[in-house]
């Protein structure tokens, strides 16, 4: 068999940490080949090794059967490898052209001929049908029309190997389709694939054949048809993955958040939030799922007071804290997980011990008068430290030395220790593996069974699926509807998030039906 | 090596280095290094005036120090120690002139107006930071060249047309015939206690309040600080202030000590650049930056005797001060090659 | 003086103050494009305006009238080797952008002064003869009201500085390097994975501004003070630093605010004796003080809003994300 890629044996260290330790990768001519494994499983730093980024200390690559040096970008480049960033790699206040030219302008007389290039990026977006702008500036395009001037770049400079790095992260349902078709397009025309992803169906809908890394070492290679989901999940996790989380039925009681016609602008006075209503009762877990930009992030601002409201209203214990600042509402009962752990959740130069007290520490006994008692705080961390199960050197260690599941562990216990009647939990789990998620989740369901309200806010469908006892559907700031997940599936969520309204979505089942009946 | 070690080694050698570049240049304009060196210890060390002169450098650099250090914990650089140091320095000159006080008054009264006017001074950049986020690098240094042209204005203003302003009255003076005496009548005044007194301060605020713990938080991490419930633009503006009143408190250091007036001023004192020096050489802690003050002050001090005692241009400390923080601000690389030393030591 | 001899006066002083500033603050432009925050520029300048002296001084007998343009060339080569001091600290080690900056500042004044005490053993140095020469153009000046205001007695050295700002405005908005330049300082690491080479495009950058500040400086001091002392500079870096940020990181613009705040300096200097009642009577702090208010308030978004390159400041670490 004929392979465009191989990577052999490859090894690449950190340190003393080994992000690759002898991994195997080989890519057949046109096949869409995935790379799966879990967050920090080292799919990336392959992935930069092979595109010139990295150099790893053992192993070789060889294109097309030659044994190649991949130094950098521009070697891979010449190689015809290109590489599609989950980062797009995009300069904002540039033009689509000139980020596509960026590194190889065409030349007249010294100076940039823009015009010819434009031409070509026309060009090529009409052939893969990627309808872009080649004129308009990155700031003012979609996420998706920005990943396919990523696309681009790499058709531009004539790549024949094309690395997607976790590319359907932050896409609409709808986009997810379009690329889809665009990678197929892409094939047909004699190119080849690597998709980097830890979405196990993404790749049985896609891929031809699966490589499998864990903990930075190669788990092996399976032919995608003759694979499925829970296989992959056990290579990928090393151990019996299971997809449900254990719970019992939820016992709802009285509302304890409440929220009506909430309306909410973005820092660039847009309305995300658009007359949005929802409750959580005590003892029930709500999911909010949708997809990432539909005012998710604005309504966990609004409600934890980290940003304004236009209007409506907001109560939490029937208490109206439209408005208050995050102080008063936390103290109204309630505790947040943020989505961002490092912006929002902890100070990352702080101590392990600073960080446990960070909402509490001007209460007694952490202060008094002014003044600091950082024996109490020392006290109360290495209370979270045990219950919550945060590996730690100590209560001194900085925060940024810990690990993800740990320092959201401790962001968990911070926030659960308090006993707060509403727990809003932001993507959890994000960016976590596997143990870790199933620790988050029995927590959040250790807290409803303890007769609180908890708000779960994901992008994930599985968790949301999964962990809720409602989930409430949000697209562009409103709540499209909220169903039962014993009585709902992915498909039927899939369109909700997508906008379309019950009715639409019967409307569509219809349709699809006479389609078929065609 | 631990991570301590590390971190005191290298401000140690980027003195030593700084010294050695200085050496270097000494010999490549055809001076005696050694010479040089030596001239500069005895202009530090070599009478007990020199001690009592050199001892009173050392104040408005601890304080200069302090402003810096203290603004760089809570997050943001303060360049502006310069301008702040000016207009506290005419501050407090202006109110120990003008009016007439007992002394228990009088001079707690101009050290606060010193104290008070740096903060304003500082004020602007703070107020600027937390409402509009403009940064405090740009707006310090523009607000020192204002200060300088501002307080040169009012000199002229007060004096009535004069470069100079009036002499404080003695009920305002920082001066103590006791150290004076002690030190073979040196210029030596009670301005390094007030030095040391507020390093404690800077450290009581950091370490033991609630005030310190938001401050603190806020410099790291601003969003963090947010959803804790803390109140970022006072503390931005607080630290600020806080900063802008220990270099007014520099600034009286000079007005209220050293020189008991003020001219018309040409160019900057340096004092408030060296300051950064001073703060970074002391890891920016109130410990590290008295004894950057301590070095900073020395060298500043000690270089008045090179041009006599070796005939080398005092300027060579100059070079050696701005190549210290050439190499602190390099600590980066410092860092890597102690850290590969450290390696190669382990695997023999 | 009379309202036009006022404006045959203040603008070509205007413009001769704004020629160092316009030079120093287009180095600015191309260092902070790049991503690197230089505020250094003051100690290039000051070492710029020591060796323009000190080699005029030197090498008058030598090269006549060419002299004080000779110097400029060396000027702007010894500010361009002191300025890889900072790209090393900046790109390569990783540091502080604005503590290198303020040792670039200290280091230039002190080597700048060291140096003249060496040399001259005293605090500045001899005054030169060959300062750089007024010019009067041909045709141009002959042209009424606006002839004698810009084409009579004007600096050589005006009329480059201006040449310059177009030049650079042409690099950088339509030249690969510019392209790359701006990509740079917007986003290092989308510029690597285009097979740039950033450190190389940054190291060019402030080598750049070590040339034209370099130059900035030289021209200063043939043209205003005529020797170099501790005062000679005195904060034109600063400004020149004020004149790129007001004139938003743009070269066209930074050469709009280095025009102004020579106009805000000659001002200060000839208030008094211009015969207009209003301006007597305001003293000239304001004219000092002004090019600096300005840029706070340009700063703080009063006037317009400006941006500065994204990654201006920070180091590029690769495999960082």
């Amino acid at each position: 068999m004929e392979y465009v890629i191989e990577m052999l044996n490859i090894t690449k260290q950190f340190g003393n940490f080994r992000a690759n330790d002898n991994i195997t990768l080989q890519l057949k001519k046109g096949e869409i080949h995935a790379l799966l494994g879990e967050n920090g499983a080292g799919k990336s730093t392959l992935m930069n090794v092979l595109f010139g980024l990295y150099q790893p200390e053992e192993g070789e690559i060889r294109v097309n059967g030659k044994k190649v040096n991949v130094t950098s970008p521009n070697v891979a480049n010449d190689l015809g490898i290109g590489m599609v960033h989950q980062h797009f790699m995009l300069v904002e206040n540039l033009t689509v052209t000139e980020n596509i030219i960026l590194g190889s302008e065409p030349k007249k007389m010294g100076v940039v001929n823009s015009k010819d290039a434009a031409k070509k990026v026309a060009e090529l977006s009409k052939l893969y049908g990627l309808n872009v702008d080649p004129y308009a500036k990155i700031e003012d395009i979609s996420v998706g029309m920005q990943q396919r001037v990523e696309i681009l770049k790499s058709l531009y400079r004539g790549a024949n190997i094309l690395i997607f790095d976790e590319p359907t992260a932050s896409l609409t349902p709808q986009e997810i389709q379009e690329l889809i078709g665009i990678m197929k397009k892409l094939i047909t025309e004699g190119k080849s694939i690597i998709l980097i992803t830890h979405k196990l169906q993404e790749i049985m809908d896609v891929s031809d054949r699966v490589t499998v890394i864990r903990k930075g070492q190669g788990i092996g290679t399976v032919v995608t048809s003759e694979t499925n989901p829970e296989e992959l999940a056990t290579l990928m996790v090393g151990r019996q993955v299971t997809f449900k989380t254990e719970k019992g039925p939820s016992h709802p009681q009285e509302e304890v958040l409440k929220i009506e016609n909430l309306v909410v602008l973005d820092y660039r006075g847009i309305e995300k939030v658009r007359g949005l209503n929802l409750s959580v009762r005590k003892g029930e877990i709500v999911g909010l799922a949708g997809i990432d930009g539909n005012g998710q992030s604005e309504l966990i601002e609004a409600i934890t007071g980290l940003r304004k409201v236009k209007s409506g209203k907001i109560t939490i214990n029937s208490k109206d804290v439209t408005g208050l600042k995050p102080r008063k509402i936390t103290e109204a009962g309630m505790g947040h997980i943020p989505q961002d752990r490092h912006k929002h959740g902890l100070v990352l130069d702080f101590s392990v011990g600073y960080n446990a007290a960070l909402q509490e520490y001007y209460q007694l006994p952490y202060s008094k008068n002014g003044i600091m008692n950082y024996d109490a705080i020392t006290e109360k961390a290495n209370q979270i430290i045990e219950e919550f199960d945060v590996r730690t050197q100590g209560e001194h260690e900085l925060a940024r030395a810990l690990s993800g599941g740990n320092q959201q562990k401790l962001i968990i216990g911070r926030e659960v220790s308090r006993d707060p009647d509403l727990l809003i939990a932001a993507l959890p789990t994000r960016g976590l593996d596997v143990g870790a998620i199933e620790f988050i989740h029995k927590r959040l369901i250790e807290q409803r069974d303890k007769g609180k309200a908890v708000f779960l806010i994901s992008f994930e469908l599985d968790e949301v699926m999964n962990v809720s006892d409602r989930i409430a559907v949000i697209h562009d700031g409103q709540i499209v509807d909220t169903v039962i997940p014993s009585e709902t599936n992915e498909q039927e969520l899939g369109l909700l998030m997508a906008g379309h309204s019950k009715e639409e979505k019967e409307q569509h089942a219809m349709k699809e039906g006479a389609d078929r009946d065609v | 090596m631990s991570n301590r070690v590390i971190n005191i080694l290298v401000p140690a050698i980027s003195i030593i280095l700084g010294l050695l570049v200085g050496a270097a240049v000494m010999l490549f304009s055809g001076y005696d290094p050694v010479a040089g060196y030596i001239a500069l210890w005895n202009g530090i060390f070599g009478d007990s005036y020199a001690i009592g002169e050199t001892i009173r450098q050392i104040s408005p650099y601890i304080l200069a120090g302090l402003a810096v250090a203290f603004a760089f914990r809570t997050g943001l650089f303060n360049i502006g120690v310069e301008g702040q140091l000016m207009v506290g320095w005419f501050a407090a000159v202006y109110v120990g002139s003008t009016f007439e006080l007992p002394m228990y008054i009088h001079l707690p009264f101009s050290l606060l107006a010193a104290a008070v006017a740096g903060a304003l001074w500082g004020l602007v950049p703070g107020i600027l930071k937390a409402a509009l986020r403009v940064h405090e690098v740009i707006v310090t240094i523009m607000m020192n060249y204002i200060a300088l042209h501002v307080v040169n204005a009012l000199i002229k203003t007060v004096s009535g047309g004069s470069y100079k302003t009036d002499r404080i009255q003695p009920t305002a003076s920082l001066r103590s015939d006791f150290l004076s005496n002690l030190t073979d009548y040196s210029t030596l005044h009670y301005g390094i206690f007030v030095a040391l007194i507020m390093a404690v301060v800077m450290w009581f605020i950091l370490e033991k309040t609630k005030t310190g713990f938001e401050l603190k938080s806020v410099g790291f991490n601003e969003n963090a600080s947010q959803y804790a419930g803390m109140n970022v633009n006072k503390n931005i503006i607080l630290s600020m202030v806080i900063s802008g009143a220990f270099a007014g408190l520099g600034g009286a250091m000079e007005g209220l000590g050293t020189f008991g007036s003020m001219t018309n001023q040409a160019g900057f004192t340096g004092i408030g650049f060296d300051g950064i020096a001073v703060a970074l050489l002391g890891a920016n802690s109130p410990l590290g930056v008295i004894f950057g003050a301590s070095l900073f002050g020395s060298l500043k001090y000690g270089a008045n005797n090179m041009p006599n005692a070796a005939n080398i241009p005092l300027e060579i400390v100059s070079i050696v001060i701005a190549l210290i923080i050439f190499f602190v601000a390099c600590g980066y690389i410092i860092r890597v090659g102690l850290q590969r030393l450290n390696k190669k030591k382990e695997a023999k | 003086m009379s309202f036009l001899e006022v404006l045959y006066f203040m603008v070509p002083t205007s413009i001769a103050y704004a020629a160092p500033l316009i030079l120093t603050a287009i180095g600015g432009v191309f260092s902070e494009r790049s991503g690197v925050v230089n505020i250094g520029l003051e100690g290039l300048m000051v070492m710029g305006a020591f060796i323009g002296i000190v080699f005029n001084l030197a090498y008058a007998d030598v090269f006549g009238g060419w002299t004080p343009w000779i110097a400029l060339l060396v000027a702007m080569l010894v500010s361009a080797i002191f300025s890889i001091m900072h790209a090393v600290a900046s790109v390569s080690f990783r540091a502080d952008q604005v503590v290198s900056g303020v040792a670039i500042n200290m280091l230039g004044i002190a080597i700048a002064l060291f140096s003249v005490k060496m040399i001259f053993g005293k605090g500045q140095t001899d005054f030169i003869q060959h300062k750089i020469p007024r010019v009067n153009i041909p045709i141009l000046q002959d042209i009424p009201f606006i002839g004698p205001m810009l084409f009579k007695s004007v600096y050589g050295t005006s009329v480059m500085a201006i040449l310059i700002a177009v030049i650079a405005w042409f690099v950088i908005y339509k030249t690969p390097f510019g392209l790359r330049l701006r990509s740079v300082g917007e986003h290092p690491m989308a510029a690597d994975t285009m097979g740039i080479n950033v450190a190389k495009i940054r190291y060019t950058a402030v080598i750049l501004s070590g040339g034209l500040a370099g130059i900035g400086g030289a021209i200063y001091s043939q043209t205003m003070t005529g020797d170099f002392g501790h005062a000679t500079i005195n904060g034109q870096g600063f400004m020149a630093l004020a004149a790129m940020i007001f004139g938003k990181w743009h070269p066209i613009g930074a050469m709009g605010a280095a025009l102004f705040f020579g106009f805000a300096q000659a001002l200060a200097i000839s208030a008094g004796s211009i015969d207009i009642d209003f301006i007597q009577k305001i003293p000239s702090v304001y004219f000092h003080i002004l090019p600096y208010v300005l840029t706070i308030l340009a700063l703080a978004g009063f006037i317009g809003k400006a941006n500065a390159p994204k990654a201006s400041g920070v180091p590029y670490i690769k495999g960082s994300r």
